[in-house]
């Protein structure tokens, strides 16, 4: 597990959280303090990236925005993972009814285009993290649980499965010693894929103004409105831009030497 | 046959469970479904007008009543109208509808023409330069955000070269070159991640593919090298891709409103992101229909493909 | 087909071989280094004649063909030396030039059958692109040619099935569509890797009468590659005895087996189990072990018979039987079941090997995992040393009855160091501490010839023959009474096979073990078992004492069964009669099958024989 972090991506992911988890320590002005007789001010001492239409920070404002949507993410990701292996193992190991009924759950789940289930949600309940975090969640549940079932079912044709039952194994000894630690690969790389779509997804929604509402700063809403500004102050639309392309590029990155590092076709060895 | 009677069926009853579900979601909200609707931030709505959107929704009838009327609407066509101004849904969408299909018919034959290839070519020679260019081309078109990609696409060509319009719509029959010059910037955005995915599909299942047996045979039977890439490898590989192709229409779909609105492309987008704002449950639902029956549909269709050209299927 | 080759190809003598191979040296490139796998190789094989050219896994046997065909990868293999065919040098050629003769002069067939068609192409067609590649005919022509090598690889009902897949075809099946496309051309030489490694024992016969028959018919070289002596001795004329990429030994068959001239290839024979040789000898005796140091063949000394008659017994097994149904997709109505296990029965004493032996889906391996409680049985009862196995409970069955799995590379759980993977039963019956555990281990592991500072390593980094013996440690860590087999040295190689068997007889001296042996190996079975029983379709078709089943078989499969084992002896070559056409059958039944009422008649003592009339075909 530790050897995934050692590589080009994995210690700039390390970085890119480490900023986001102490971004609010660091000795940065206020994101949502405005200043608007300093509108698209310049770069200055007290405000290293500049100023945007409301005078606000931009360099605090792109942290936290990192900050929110990596904590978005990594939580939509995480109740994601839970429910969805847990439902997949379950499905994979006990089989009959239950394993029926998920797939087909999860069949169902997937018609609806992740966009727009979360627009639906949006007209619901409002706009908001508290709707989309959730959501999101249930969107990513069904690819959790397809990989979490078809590893299980790989991995428990081994004989080495019923190797353990004949010694006298109980069934959860089974799924959680034996099962689980041989399905953590795969299960990793689809964790990592999932953040990926999520910051994907998120900054999308907060684009058109359904994510993280203002005046909390996102990487999408930032963009958003940094469109008509452009030709003031192009630099308010770039640096989002670059922030968010980076942001991806280095979880895209990782997601690969993920994948690499777990591809069944390394782990017989020599 | 059998099997593509149980197919089809299955879609039908996928179908038909996700306008259930739908239809369901008004009430798996706390509360009362109509106050919700039109609360605003703060205080309560004014119970006259709860009343009134009670009776339009038709939520003063019983469950089952609804349903029905809501399932048999649909049937007809009749999507319900919308909560702003009562246009009919079902019109609108249908007057939306063939512009977005036209940008995802544009952008999804442009990536099978660029990835496929590019693909085949990378697996042929994994290590080369072409191979190495094109993964890092993949990689970091695949690491933009397609609204991202769409604005940076915008400023570059529009602002900054002037070489295309910013966005807009010209109907085809009204000035065709107009038209497709307008389609260009957006199609090519989503195009551009789509390629990308492609690629990368296409090389690894092609990768997966050649060091097999029945390749190895094909060529100690002498079969020239071009025939057996293309008639025993490619024919092979292509499978996954057409799954993983279909797989990425949902999130295409997704990614043509980002772009639709990037580029003020009339299509679905527009009504879809005006009616969430405005809560406008009867025009999202209704949106929301129409594009799974869209992608359930494209499923099915991926499916018989996949009968077609793989007979282990049909068994 | 007139062929204006015909006056050329039997005048093919030694003096005038079809390929002559020099000094071929083949390389591959791992990780920035290159290493090589074959080193100077060469050797000549002319027309009719056939050249075997064996060796165990990792010996080179079949990088050395694939070398001459060009098929290795080009931008990592290296390849240097000579080969002349018909006066070309096949190692200069380039990719157009040798696409040419690729099919046409010199064929080459693979081991797997299974993966070796394209899945998405009618068979018809695979062989007609044979033909089409390399001759300016018409389409129509082409599909009766190919109808036409159909009907003389004997594929039954040859037009009907012309466009069929490969799926619906068995392993046997295919392999004669890859001869069928193979010879479409009448080639001049044929490489055969491995054929019939994958295939049953009968079908294997089947398939090799007909190489050697089709070869007969058109004079052509055969190269066959094997691992198997016996095969060996059945089909070559002259062999090559490889070993990790050198040719250790060559010459003619005969001279071969009877006077090996280097140690490794006396080893590799004395490791062959040869039918026959237990004629003579009442009790199980483990294999002679050549030691390569001396040169000398050790002769294992006499032992006791470790078998106990009379109550009590290890196992009773009485009309055992499972069933599997087949459902409808839709409704989940069933629509058939394959009828696994049926009516299974035999006793299993103290001290005793019992070996199940039969074919692909003749049901020992599910009998096997009745027996051991990992299926659930539908019919029929066990008992296993004196209690019902349903009523013992899975703790108290560990200490009863083990299993050796058959696939060294998926029994042992790869993220478990070994040392682990040996005590888990331990500290699932936390029934020893840490230390314990640790010198528990250190001693399994001695015991079965490795060494205790292994407990620290990863299955990955061992062979095959030694994950089966540290499966045989974790097996013997519960002290059970019973081992069931499945096949455990099915998949291994010929010297690792014979330490293997020699270990298990080895323990059941010491600890008084009885096993249940599942395999298909007649000859290793000969070796090891006090009885033996036969199964088809299920059922048992007889059982009885080593003795009388090797030498008095009675059932009609019994004896297709040992008639169709190649036999390691080149002097006995033609005694097998010809091979008919058969598939192997499957029990598969409609929901309403009731079985007919079997009987076994008593040929002698404890040997018993299905009576199956005319229901045998």
């Amino acid at each position: 597990m530790k050897q995934a972090f050692q590589s080009p991506s994995g210690i700039l992911l390390a970085l890119i959280l480490a900023i986001a988890f102490i971004g609010p320590l660091l000795p940065l002005a206020d994101p949502l303090a405005m200043d608007v007789a300093a509108r698209f001010g310049g770069p200055s001492a007290a405000h290293p990236l500049g100023q945007d239409e409301y005078g606000r920070d931009l360099l605090s404002r792109l942290v936290h925005a990192l900050r929110s949507a990596i904590l978005i993410s990594g939580g939509a990701a995480m109740i994601s993972a839970v429910i969805g292996v847990s439902v997949g193992v379950v499905a994979g190991y006990v089989r009959g009814f239950s394993e029926a009924l998920s797939m087909r759950v999860m069949d169902v789940i997937l018609c609806f285009p992740p966009l727009l289930l979360v627009m639906l949600a949006a007209t619901l309940y409002g706009a908001g993290p508290s709707t989309l975090v959730p959501v999101l969640a249930l969107v990513f549940v069904p690819s959790f649980t397809r990989v979490a079932h078809a590893s299980v079912m790989t991995v428990r044709g081994q004989d080495y499965v019923d190797a353990t039952r004949l010694m006298g194994a109980s069934a959860t000894r089974i799924i959680f010693r034996t099962i689980l630690p041989n399905i953590v690969g795969p299960l990793f790389v689809q964790f990592s894929f999932v953040v990926v779509m999520s910051v994907i997804l998120e900054s999308g929604l907060s684009f058109l103004g359904l994510g993280v509402l203002p005046p909390q700063p996102s990487l999408g809403m930032m963009i958003g409105t940094a469109r008509s500004t452009f030709a003031q102050e192009p630099w308010l639309l770039l640096a989002p831009c670059l922030s968010l392309i980076v942001l991806v590029l280095v979880l895209n990155a990782f997601c690969d030497h993920l994948r690499q590092l777990f591809d069944p076709r390394r782990e017989s060895g020599a | 046959m059998g099997w593509f009677v149980r197919r089809l069926a299955q879609s039908l009853v996928m179908l038909w469970v996700v306008v259930s579900l739908v239809f369901l979601s008004i009430h798996f909200v706390p509360g009362d479904p109509a106050e919700l609707l039109l609360a605003q931030d703060g205080g309560s709505p004014d119970p006259l007008m709860v009343q009134m959107l009670r009776e339009q929704l038709g939520l003063d009838r019983p469950l089952p009543e609804q349903y029905s009327h809501n399932v048999m609407g649909i049937l007809r066509g009749d999507l319900g109208a919308s909560m702003v101004d009562g246009s009919s849904v079902g019109q609108e969408v249908m007057r939306r509808l063939p512009r977005t299909l036209e940008l995802i018919a544009a952008a999804g034959i442009l990536s099978l023409l660029i990835g496929i290839p590019a693909g085949v070519l990378s697996a042929l020679r994994p290590r080369g330069r072409f191979s190495r260019g094109a993964a890092v081309v993949a990689g970091t078109a695949q690491s933009m955000p397609v609204f991202v990609l769409g604005t940076l696409l915008v400023v570059l060509f529009a602002q900054v070269l002037g070489w295309l319009p910013a966005g807009g719509f010209v109907p085809f029959s009204r000035d065709p070159g107009k038209h497709l010059q307008l389609l260009v910037l957006p199609a090519a955005t989503i195009a551009i991640g789509l390629s990308a995915i492609v690629f990368r599909i296409t090389r690894t299942s092609m990768l997966d593919v050649l060091p097999l047996d029945f390749i190895r045979t094909a060529r100690a039977k002498g079969v020239p090298a071009r025939r057996v890439i293309i008639r025993h490898a490619l024919r092979n590989a292509l499978m996954p891709v057409i799954t993983v192709f279909a797989l990425q229409l949902g999130g295409l779909l997704a990614g043509t409103v980002l772009v639709e609105t990037v580029f003020n492309w009339p299509g679905l987008s527009g009504m879809l992101v005006a009616g969430v704002n405005a809560r406008d449950y009867p025009v999202v639902t209704g949106v929301l229909v129409v594009v799974s029956a869209f992608y359930i549909g494209l499923n099915l269709l991926v499916d018989i493909i996949y009968g077609i050209t793989d007979p282990r299927v049909r068994k | 087909m007139s062929r204006d080759r015909e006056n050329m190809t039997v005048t093919q003598s030694a003096e005038h071989p079809l390929l002559q191979v020099q000094g071929l040296t083949v390389g591959f490139r791992r990780g920035g280094q290159w290493n090589d796998v074959v080193r100077d190789v060469g050797f000549s094989v002319s027309g009719g004649e056939t050249l075997a050219i064996v060796g165990e896994s990792g010996s080179g046997k079949s990088v050395t063909s694939m070398a001459l065909m060009q098929l290795l990868p080009r931008d990592n293999s290296r390849i240097s030396g000579q080969a002349l065919f018909r006066g070309i040098d096949l190692l200069q050629l380039d990719e157009r030039q040798i696409e040419r003769i690729r099919g046409d002069r010199i064929s080459m067939i693979f081991q797997e059958p299974m993966t070796s068609l394209n899945p998405v192409m009618t068979i018809g067609a695979q062989i007609a692109e044979s033909i089409l590649t390399h001759r300016r005919i018409g389409k129509a022509e082409a599909r009766a040619e190919a109808l036409a090598m159909m009907d003389r690889v004997r594929i039954p009902s040859a037009k009907s099935r012309y466009d069929d897949f490969p799926h619906q075809f068995s392993g046997g099946m295919r392999q004669r569509v890859m001869i069928a496309a193979a010879l479409a051309c009448q080639p001049d030489l044929l490489i055969a890797d491995e054929p019939t490694t994958a295939l049953d024992v009968t079908i294997q016969a089947q398939v090799l009468d007909l190489i050697k028959e089709l070869q007969a018919e058109s004079g052509m070289g055969v190269i066959f590659i094997t691992h198997d002596m016996g095969v060996v001795a059945e089909v070559s004329d002259r062999t090559l005895v490889m070993y990790h990429g050198d040719v250790i030994e060559s010459g003619t068959t005969e001279q071969i087996f009877r006077h090996p001239a280097k140690a490794y290839t006396s080893a590799l024979l004395s490791a062959v189990p040869r039918l026959g040789s237990m004629t003579g000898n009442a009790v199980p005796t483990p294999y002679p072990v050549f030691d390569i140091a001396s040169g000398k063949l050790r002769e294992p000394e006499r032992r006791p018979n470790t078998l106990r008659e009379g109550p009590p017994y290890l196992l009773q097994v009485s009309d055992l039987s499972k069933r599997f149904a087949i459902q409808s997709k839709l409704l989940k109505r069933t629509i058939a079941r394959v009828h696994a296990v049926e009516g299974v029965s035999f006793t299993l004493r103290q001290g005793e090997t019992l070996s199940i032996v039969g074919e692909s889906g003749c049901g020992k391996s599910t009998t096997g995992k009745l027996i051991t409680g990992l299926h659930d049985r539908d019919e029929g009862r066990v008992v296993l040393a004196g209690r019902e196995l349903g009523a013992i409970p899975a703790v108290e069955r560990a200490h009863d009855i083990q299993m050796i799995f058959q696939d060294p590379y998926a029994s042992l759980n790869p993220r478990l160091r070994i040392g682990e993977a040996i005590t888990e039963p331990l500290r699932i019956h936390g029934k020893a501490s840490a230390t314990e555990q640790r010198e528990i281990a250190a001693s399994l592991l001695t015991r079965v010839g490795l060494q205790p500072e292994m407990a620290g390593r990863y299955p990955h980094e061992f062979s095959g023959g030694q994950r089966q013996r540290i499966c045989v440690a974790r097996a013997l860590v519960m002290k059970p009474k019973v081992i069931v087999a499945d096949e455990a040295v099915s998949a291994l190689d010929v010297t690792m096979k014979t330490q293997v068997v020699n270990l298990m007889m080895d323990l059941q001296q010491e600890m008084g073990l009885g096993f249940v042996f599942i395999s298909h190996d007649m000859a290793v079975v000969e070796r090891i078992s006090h009885r033996i029983a036969v199964m088809y379709l299920g059922e048992i078709v007889e059982i009885g004492p080593r003795a009388a089943i090797f030498e008095n078989p009675r059932h009609p499969y019994t004896r297709r069964l040992l008639g169709a084992v190649p036999v390691p002896d080149p002097a006995r070559r033609h005694q097998r009669g010809a091979a008919v056409v058969t598939e192997l059958r499957s029990p598969v039944r409609p929901p309403d099958y009731r079985r007919p009422a079997r009987r076994y008649l008593e040929i002698s003592d404890d040997h018993f024989v299905l009576d199956s009339g005319e229901d045998w075909q």
